[in-house]
Parts: C-alpha cells; sequence; structure tokens
C-alpha cells in the first residue's frame, strides 16, 4: 500500500480502489460480464426473463415439466419475500415457511368443499395477504426486543407451533360450545382437499398451462414491487438496519417500524404465495410447510446472493430445476461428472497443470483400485449392463467409460454407506489440511466421492438433492458469503 | 381433581427424568453460547448420532438375545463410545462450519449451522435409512425391576437416567469451576479478547467447549434410547429445539441455569402431556419459550447483558 493518500480519500476507500482492481484482474471474464449486465436496463432484463418464460408451455410439452417450471416460479416469490426479512433487513425468520401455510390453508377453508365456503379468488387473495401480515405483525414484534440469534430460534418455535396445528387441529374440542364431536379444522394428516380452482372474471384455471401464466404474472408483479421496495427509501432504511441497527436509529430511522414492516411484507408475500399454491394443488397437506421447505428457500437465497433481487430469481431457478434434473440417474451422473471436472479446471485455473494432475491422478487412483481388486478379491465385484433404453442415448459413452472405470461392489448399500463416511472424512481433511503435499489428500477424497456418488447418491435422489442444499448452506457461508452473483459487501475491519 | 393428584407424582417422576435429559441437551447448547455467542443448530443432530451411535455399540455387542458383555459394562461403554464420537463431531463441526466464519456477520454462522444440521439429519437419513432403530433395553436392565413410591412407579431404567445425567452436571460443575480448563472456559466466556491477552489459548478452549458440550449430547442420546427405545433420523431436531428452550429458559450461557431450565421443562412437559392433551406436548415446549423470549430473555438465572456496541 503507497502511503500518498489524498485529501478527502479515506484509508479504507483508497484499499477498495486497490481491491476492485485485483478483483478485476482475477476474473475478467466475469468482471465484464458482470459489467455488462449492470448496463442493462432492468425493465429490459424482466422482459427478456418474462418472454423466456412465457415460451416454456411451448418447448416443453411434458405436464411434469410444466409443473416444475409453475414450482420454479412459486419458489422465486417465496425466495423473494424471504430475502425482504433475511437479505434486506438482516432478520433470521425462521418461521417464514408458517406464513406460506397459513395463506394456504387460509384459502383451503375459505374455498373448498371443507366448510362448504366457496368464497371468491379477487376476495380471498387480500384477505389472505391481511392475515398473513397480521401474524408477521404478532410474529415481529417480538423482534423488536430480541437479538438477532433469540429471534431465530423465536420464529423457529413458532414455525414447528404452525406445524403441529396443522398437523393436529382435525380433533379440536372446543370449551363452552359444547360440540357433539371434536370440530375437524386443518383436516390433520389427511389435509384438505378439492380446493377451488381460481377463477377470475369468469375465466377459470383448471389446467397446468393456465396455471404456468398464471404463476408467471404474480411472480412477475411481486417481483417488480420488491425491486422498487428495495430501491426505495425503505429499502435503503432495511439495509442501513442490517448493517448497523444503532447507527441507523442514530440517523433517525424508525428501525421498530421498519422491522415490523419487514416482517409483514414478507409475511403477505409468503402468504399471497400460499394462495395461489393451494389452489394450483388442488389440496393442502401439512409437509408442504415443513422444515425441509425452509432451508430450500434459504439455499435459494444464500446460493443467489442475500439481500439481492436477481440473487433470490437466479437461486429460485438453479435450485427448482437441478434436484429434477438430478431424478434421471443418467443425467444426474452426467451433471456430477461435468460439474466435477469444470469445478477442478477452475479451482485451479491459475495452476493448470495441477489440476490436470490432479484429474489424471484420480483417473489412475481408480484405475489402479479397480486392477487390484479385480487381481485379489473378484468375488466382491460386479459388472452392471447398460439397460437398453439408454444405450442408443446421448449418454451411452459416459456411462459405458463410467462402467469401465469405477469398481461396482455386490454390497453397493453397505459398501457404499462406509464409503460415504470415509468419503465425508477424507474431504474433510483434503480440505483443512495445508501442507505440502495437500493436493495428493484430493485424490484418493474425489475417487471416494465418485464411488459414493455411483453406489449411493444416484439411487436416492431425494436424499442427495437434501445433501446437497445443507452442504451449500455451509459452503456458501464459507466461501462467498455474497452469494453466486452478489457483490462482496463491505467488509469491516 | 381427585384424578389429577393421583397422577401428579407419576407425572412429575416422568418430568424429572426427560427433564434430566433436556438438561443434558441445554448444557450443550448454553456452554458453546457462552463463549461463542453462537448458536449451534447442529446440537440436536449430534444428539441423534450420539443415540445411533449407542444402537450400533449395543447391536454389535448383544447381536442376538444374548449379552457378549455383562449388562453395566455394555451400558458404560455406550455412553461412553458415544460421548466420544459426538465429541469428536462437535469438534469437527466447529472446525469446519463455524470457525472460519467466527469473525462474519451473525447471521452467517447461523445459516452455517442450519446447514450442518440438514446434512447430519440426510447422511443419516441416506446411510441408517428412515427405519426406526429400537434399543432392546429389556436385556440390558429387566422392565420387572421397579420402586412404587407414592403412587408413582419409577423404573430401573429411569433412575439410570436421572442418575447417569446427575453424574456427568456434577462432573461437569467439577471441570468448570474447580479446575484450571474450568477457569480458562470461564475467562474466555467473559470476555474472549481480554482472555487471549492473558495467554489462554482461546482456539483451544473453543474446541474443549464444543467436545464437553456434544458428548454431553451425546450421552443425553443414549439415555433417550434407553428410556423410549426408539431412535430416528429426526429426533434430532425436536430435541435439539427443546434443549434450547431449556437452555434459554435457564439463562443461556449460564450452566446451572441449564439444568435447572432443562428439569422444569421436562416437568412442565410432563404435566402439560398428562393433564391437556399428549398431541400438544411439543407445543406447550415452544409456547414456553416464545412466552419465556418475550418476557425474561434472560431466562430465570441470567443476568442482563448490557448491548456491546
Amino acid at each position: 500500500m503507497s502511503t500518498d493518500f489524498q485529501f478527502g480519500t479515506d484509508e479504507w476507500v483508497a484499499q477498495e480502489e486497490a481491491r476492485r482492481r485485483e478483483a478485476e484482474a482475477a476474473g475478467r471474464l466475469g468482471f465484464r460480464l458482470r459489467r455488462a449486465w449492470d448496463r442493462i436496463d432492468p425493465r429490459l432484463r424482466l422482459l427478456a426473463g418474462l418472454a423466456l418464460a412465457a415460451l416454456v408451455p411451448f418447448v416443453v410439452h411434458n405436464d411434469y415439466h410444466l409443473r416444475v417450471a409453475g414450482f420454479t416460479g412459486l419458489f422465486i416469490s417465496l425466495s423473494l419475500g424471504l430475502n425482504v426479512v433475511a437479505g434486506f433487513a438482516g432478520l433470521l425468520d425462521l418461521g417464514y415457511v408458517a406464513f406460506y401455510g397459513i395463506g394456504a390453508y387460509s384459502y383451503a377453508l375459505l374455498a373448498s368443499p371443507h366448510f362448504h365456503q366457496h368464497w371468491p379468488f379477487w376476495l380471498v387473495l387480500p384477505l389472505v395477504v391481511l392475515i398473513s401480515a397480521l401474524f408477521g405483525l404478532v410474529l415481529g414484534s417480538p423482534s423488536l426486543r430480541l437479538r438477532g440469534d433469540y429471534l431465530a430460534i423465536v420464529t423457529l418455535g413458532f414455525g414447528q407451533i404452525a406445524g403441529i396445528l396443522f398437523l393436529n387441529m382435525d380433533r379440536v374440542n372446543l370449551p363452552f360450545l359444547h360440540l357433539d364431536r371434536p370440530l375437524n379444522i386443518t383436516g390433520g394428516p389427511n389435509g384438505i382437499i378439492n380446493v377451488d380452482d381460481i377463477r377470475v372474471l369468469g375465466y377459470t384455471f383448471d389446467n397446468v398451462t393456465r396455471y404456468y401464466y398464471l404463476i408467471l404474472i404474480f411472480t412477475a408483479l411481486i417481483l417488480i414491487a420488491i425491486y422498487h421496495l428495495d430501491r426505495s427509501r425503505i429499502g435503503r432504511a432495511w439495509r442501513a438496519i442490517r448493517e448497523d441497527e444503532l447507527a441507523a436509529q442514530t440517523m433517525g430511522v424508525d428501525v421498530r417500524r421498519l422491522k415490523l414492516l419487514a416482517f409483514s411484507v414478507g409475511a403477505g408475500v409468503a402468504g399471497a404465495t400460499g394462495v395461489v399454491f393451494a389452489a394450483w394443488q388442488g389440496a393442502v397437506f401439512p409437509p408442504n410447510f415443513d422444515v425441509t421447505v425452509l432451508i430450500i428457500l434459504y439455499s435459494m437465497v444464500v446460493l443467489g446472493g442475500v439481500g439481492t433481487v436477481w440473487g433470490a430469481v437466479s437461486g429460485g431457478v438453479i435450485l427448482s430445476i437441478l434436484p429434477e434434473l438430478l431424478r434421471n440417474p443418467e443425467m444426474a451422473r452426467f451433471i456430477f461428472y461435468g460439474a466435477l471436472v469444470l469445478g477442478i479446471l477452475f479451482a485451479f485455473r491459475r495452476r493448470k497443470l495441477s489440476g490436470l494432475a490432479l484429474l489424471g491422478g484420480v483417473i489412475l487412483w481408480g484405475l489402479a483400485v479397480k486392477a487390484l481388486l479385480t487381481w485379489l478379491r473378484p468375488a466382491w465385484l460386479t459388472q452392471p449392463q447398460i439397460p437398453a433404453s439408454i444405450a442408443q442415448s446421448f449418454y451411452a459413452p459416459l456411462i459405458k467409460a463410467l462402467n469401465w472405470w469405477m469398481v461396482h461392489p455386490l454390497n453397493s448399500q453397505g459398501v457404499g454407506n462406509i464409503a460415504f463416511a470415509v468419503a465425508l472424512g477424507l474431504l474433510l481433511v483434503a480440505y483443512r489440511f495445508k501442507a505440502r503435499f495437500q493436493y495428493a489428500l484430493w485424490v484418493p477424497a474425489l475417487y471416494a466421492l465418485t464411488f459414493v456418488w455411483e453406489t449411493r447418491l444416484v439411487q436416492e435422489p431425494s436424499i442427495t438433492r437434501m445433501l446437497i442444499f445443507g452442504a451449500l448452506l455451509v459452503l456458501m457461508m464459507n466461501y462467498r458469503p455474497q452469494g453466486l452473483f452478489g457483490q462482496r459487501r463491505v467488509q469491516r475491519q | 381433581m381427585e384424578a389429577i393428584l393421583k397422577q401428579l407424582p407419576q407425572q412429575l417422576v416422568n418430568g424429572i427424568t426427560l427433564g434430566s435429559v433436556y438438561a443434558l441437551i441445554a448444557l450443550g447448547y448454553s456452554m458453546v453460547y457462552g463463549i461463542l455467542q453462537l448458536l449451534n443448530f447442529a446440537h440436536g443432530e449430534v444428539y441423534m448420532i450420539g443415540a445411533f451411535i449407542g444402537w450400533g455399540v449395543f447391536a454389535l455387542l448383544a447381536p442376538q438375545e444374548t449379552l457378549l458383555l455383562p449388562a453395566p459394562v455394555l451400558i458404560l461403554l455406550m455412553l461412553v463410545l458415544a460421548m466420544l464420537g459426538c465429541g469428536l463431531l462437535g469438534v469437527v463441526i466447529e472446525w469446519f462450519a463455524y470457525r472460519p466464519l467466527r469473525d462474519a456477520p451473525r447471521i452467517a454462522p447461523l445459516i452455517s449451522a442450519l446447514g450442518v444440521s440438514f446434512f447430519l439429519q440426510n447422511a443419516v437419513l441416506l446411510t441408517m435409512t428412515a427405519r426406526y432403530r429400537t434399543y432392546r433395553t429389556g436385556l440390558l436392565i429387566p422392565r420387572t425391576w421397579q420402586v412404587s413410591a407414592f403412587g408413582a412407579t419409577i423404573s430401573m431404567t429411569k433412575i439410570l437416567v436421572i442418575v447417569v445425567a446427575l453424574v456427568l452436571m456434577v462432573g461437569l460443575r467439577y471441570l468448570v469451576q474447580r479446575t484450571r480448563l474450568g477457569k480458562a472456559m470461564r475467562a474466555t466466556a467473559q470476555d474472549r479478547e481480554a482472555a487471549a491477552m492473558m495467554g489462554i489459548d482461546v482456539d483451544r478452549i473453543i474446541v474443549v467447549t464444543f467436545f464437553i458440550g456434544s458428548a454431553l449430547g451425546g450421552a443425553a442420546g443414549v439415555l433417550v434410547g434407553l428410556l423410549f427405545t426408539q431412535v430416528y433420523h429426526f429426533m434430532g431436531f425436536t430435541a435439539g429445539l427443546k434443549g434450547f428452550t431449556a437452555a434459554v429458559f435457564g439463562g443461556i450461557g449460564n450452566i446451572p441455569g441449564a439444568m435447572l431450565g432443562g428439569l422444569l421443562l421436562g416437568i412442565i412437559e410432563s404435566i402439560g402431556s398428562g393433564f391437556i392433551s399428549p398431541t400438544y406436548k411439543d407445543l406447550i415446549a415452544f409456547a414456553l419459550l416464545i412466552l419465556v423470549l418475550i418476557f425474561r430473555p434472560n431466562g430465570l438465572l441470567g443476568a442482563k447483558v448490557p448491548q456491546k456496541v
């Protein structure tokens, strides 16, 4: 660092310039892409995104795929809402999914044969938003007194209570009313079914394509609203509170009111999304609103970058589509090995030789293991056949090569489970070990990972998905707390 | 009213048994929070893995209906191995998920902890499947061994749980109050920087704290396995939240507070589930958590801490 500071230039700002230059040099392509992206008018970005999304039903001719696309939209709006609370205002709300559930259950109760109520959608939607926002206020009011982690646990408790109530309010005994049998409010584990389709101005949304466009419009409206909220005075005040509550208060920001506002905006968005979800699915069940959904939402927000609108959108898109791709074992293997190779090359982009050596090392290690086992214990191994259904497909060469390279134990579940523990240990050691030979450690670690992938993870796509979400949260917090596309935030010294 | 009074001693016994387990879990939260002001969400999962380690040792050393070792030795072995395994797991979690984030904004380690918790849960789901695993406690402690007093029956298993929990807590109290290590832990909890300046290896103290807290959680897992006989991958989530409730109830960061909070929570929950409805027993605990945090965020024994700027 040079010492010739100019007047009016703070030392930190001067360093920041240097840092930016450094970043520019480090990821020249990334930096240029970012600048080009930033130059595009946000309205244009939105329109382009919408146009692309509107084409999906013309490209996809499978109801299931369209359903995934619809869920992507719902998850985007949910993570946008979560981003308001957790990202803009920095309040760790772990009861967020409860509002989604409250919205969905409210709609299901007001528009289904369960209580013989069939209220119109245009009336229920504002009402539900109001109800969820009120619940948000109720939950948010303790946040005025509590610090970050206490708030997290109170909201987690609230979310749990909501879940317990959804599950158990099928036999409610109300005192003083003297009902002849317990009241069934939420339908318990059976949920509420036959929820009405959305009907607006005589137009009924009764198939997947129509719902897809409805969700598209809904998500776009929420996106626009939150984008403008973010850039408004309120959004700036939220960020001020997030960065330093005390300082914000000193500058005259009404911390109390703004925190409550953040909670109710988040809750309202979640509630409205819940309404659309309930109508689309035609039913609501307690597991639709459990902790798993919460973790998925946090992964989306964290992956895209906490506190950025585009981050929530990109996180929602990536993490909704990726797990669906993993359901197809061939595709899953293709993505996994592709990601692995690209990941290694990216991590070693400035020492290409080491990266290639590592790749070669893993391949050779695999061959050595295979040769050794075939020689010593051939009875342990099997040779899998390629199913006829994929023999002609695009993946066939890859699968063939993999089957030839990888060892396939007879008892793949048992061996795979042990290998899972071993791989985890090796990866952790390789990750934290700093020594001259540390790259050598990555060879067995990566081989163990591919082995576990082949023997266990490909077989259990739903669990693999959860493992990826969990690991993603930890890794993102460790490596890129600003998210994939977020800007690095001002560091405090 | 008559019926309620008749049930009360039994519910109290159940409550104290459950409460001593909660207290053990709460200690893990409280110790870590005391030193790092970090909410270790993954603690519930550590407890769950402790229960699974105990089950594994049991299944290995009692393959059929016969025990390969005398019952007391086997119980001791289950406890010791679960404590060691969980202690190590706690240290590993600290090393990988929390240490790199020590100076990050507060929200970062919380999210990281959430990720660890979710990861561990699903790792166990992957390797152990969703099947419930059973502790055949009847093999170790015959069900007929029980004491009756004041209209309550106390099974030997419950006595074992209470005694083990008590021994561990007394041991911890001794360690923290009477040894050099305990002194260093208290100093680190009070002021990490000042402790470092006094020549205390703060990183080592943090590792030790994670080890001890997680080991206590592992012991709690084995005790719950012996008591309720069934363990499964999702048991840690609710139990972790309950343990946290107990810790907050007694005053987080405060060791006697965690013990008191655990016992009280267990008793309140047992009485509540006995007299209101077992369906809502978790709800009672979480409602209590919210009420305590809103009206007395420092807990029963906690001192008021001014906000540091």
